[in-house]
């Protein structure tokens, strides 16, 4: 049956809903590609046939039409979820991607990753006055200047706004500025503790 | 219904999500359908004879998306028969107690697909449309009950019997009492390692556990 290959696709899709992406399908992709070639060129010569006389054809060309279409939303579909998992990353891994994510995403995905977070970052510096506003700070509503932290892995020296450095060693324990420690509790390095 | 109306028909077409997964793989149910008109070339459809061509009056299960373009206003390629689940005797079965059936065997997209069927105009047509609101009634109240009384605990054996849309509702429900709770204890200016690192960190070290392995 037509459009199975395509589905394929979209089940994939629906399979890394919740987990990380997997590497592009580019094999099923290029067979879907071929199946509608093949679905194209056929058409193309019934509906010469078709309107030299022969009216059969059509609903064998409406079928084939069809099928064209359904693969054609099906491989959209695939590509543009896999796109809206790119510009989720942005906002939760940051502007740097873990190499893991990166070596299942297509070249093209991968610049386009890179435009984003370009824009994204032009558009954080352009407003708020001065220096700009950082949107992906401040998820949930801050209630104090300075929140104490635990770290969770080594993540070595750290330099704090007013030039001291803090050693960042496993299980220690500090008290930062909400601003610049957010990114890092976000990320997993550091865990937020609450009394 | 108004259903019958060739600009509510586009209306609700136009509605839809090109780019929905579900709505991608609800589209993919089969419907058994008989050829009016005979196609050639296509035969390879109908894996059980050799012909070349579809022949008139052939049964073969269409999946959705090629019913509907087929069995259009204007032309009729092939006739659509009710696939068994919407038929009259499981009309009658979800009268007598919709909460016990089990409506993720029946179709995983029960809802979806049905309120797609009603594009058919079948003669059940607004029996079916009744039936499926009904049906949704009578398990609502059900599911809302499960979702807001079960707080950390094993719920596979509660979403077993629903259908996707259903297990949507569920988790709406399961995610408003998780931040209710969090709410309660305080805990919700904690902040959180966001939920795509943790789920990758959780595969990675599943990743690290299989190497050492």
């Amino acid at each position: 049956m037509f459009g199975e290959k395509a589905l394929e696709l979209v089940k994939e899709l629906q399979r890394s809903k919740t987990g990380t992406i997997s590497a592009i399908n580019e094999d099923v992709m290029r067979q879907v590609l071929e199946e509608m070639r093949a679905l194209f060129e056929q058409n193309q010569r019934d509906v010469t046939l078709a309107l030299a006389g022969e009216q059969l054809l059509f609903s064998a060309i409406q079928i084939r039409h069809s099928a064209l279409e359904r693969n054609k939303r099906c491989l959209l579909a695939y590509l543009a979820g896999r796109l809206n998992y790119v510009r989720e990353t942005r906002w939760q891994f940051g502007s740097v991607l873990p190499a893991e994510v990166k070596q299942n995403l297509s070249e093209p995905e991968l610049q386009w990753f890179n435009k984003y977070s370009k824009c994204l970052a032009n558009y954080m510096s352009s407003i708020g006055g001065h220096g700009g506003l950082d949107l992906t700070q401040d998820v949930k509503p801050p209630k104090t200047l300075y929140i104490e932290v635990r770290c969770l892995t080594d993540h070595g020296e750290f330099e704090t706004q007013d030039g001291s450095i803090v050693l960042l060693k496993k299980n220690s324990q500090h008290f930062m500025l909400r601003s610049e420690c957010e990114h890092l509790v976000r990320q997993g390095f550091l865990e937020h503790i609450v009394h | 219904m108004s259903l019958s109306g060739n600009s509510s028909g586009k209306i609700s077409r136009s509605n839809e999500n090109y780019f929905s997964i579900d709505d991608i793989i609800a589209t993919q149910e089969k419907i058994p359908c008989k050829f009016e008109v005979a196609v050639p070339h296509l035969g390879y459809l109908d894996q059980s004879s050799d012909s070349e061509d579809v022949a008139v009056g052939t049964k073969l299960e269409l999946p959705y998306w090629l019913a509907q373009s087929l069995c259009g206003r204007r032309k009729h390629t092939v006739s659509v028969e009710l696939p068994k689940v919407y038929r009259e005797s499981y009309r009658e079965i979800f009268d007598a107690d919709a909460t016990v059936v089990d409506l993720h065997k029946l179709g995983p997209y029960f809802y979806l697909f049905g309120t797609r069927l009603l594009h058919f105009e079948h003669p059940d047509s607004a029996d079916i449309a009744k039936n499926l609101l009904q049906t949704f009634q009578t398990r609502f109240r059900m599911i809302m009950d499960m979702s807001q009384n079960s707080f950390n605990e094993d719920v596979t054996q509660l979403t077993q019997k629903l259908d996707e849309t259903e297990r949507t509702i569920f988790d709406v429900g399961q995610q408003g009492l998780n931040d209710f709770q969090q709410w309660e204890t305080r805990q919700v200016d904690k902040l959180t390692t966001s939920m795509m690192v943790a789920n990758h960190r959780k595969r990675k070290r599943a990743q690290v556990d299989d190497g050492q392995e």
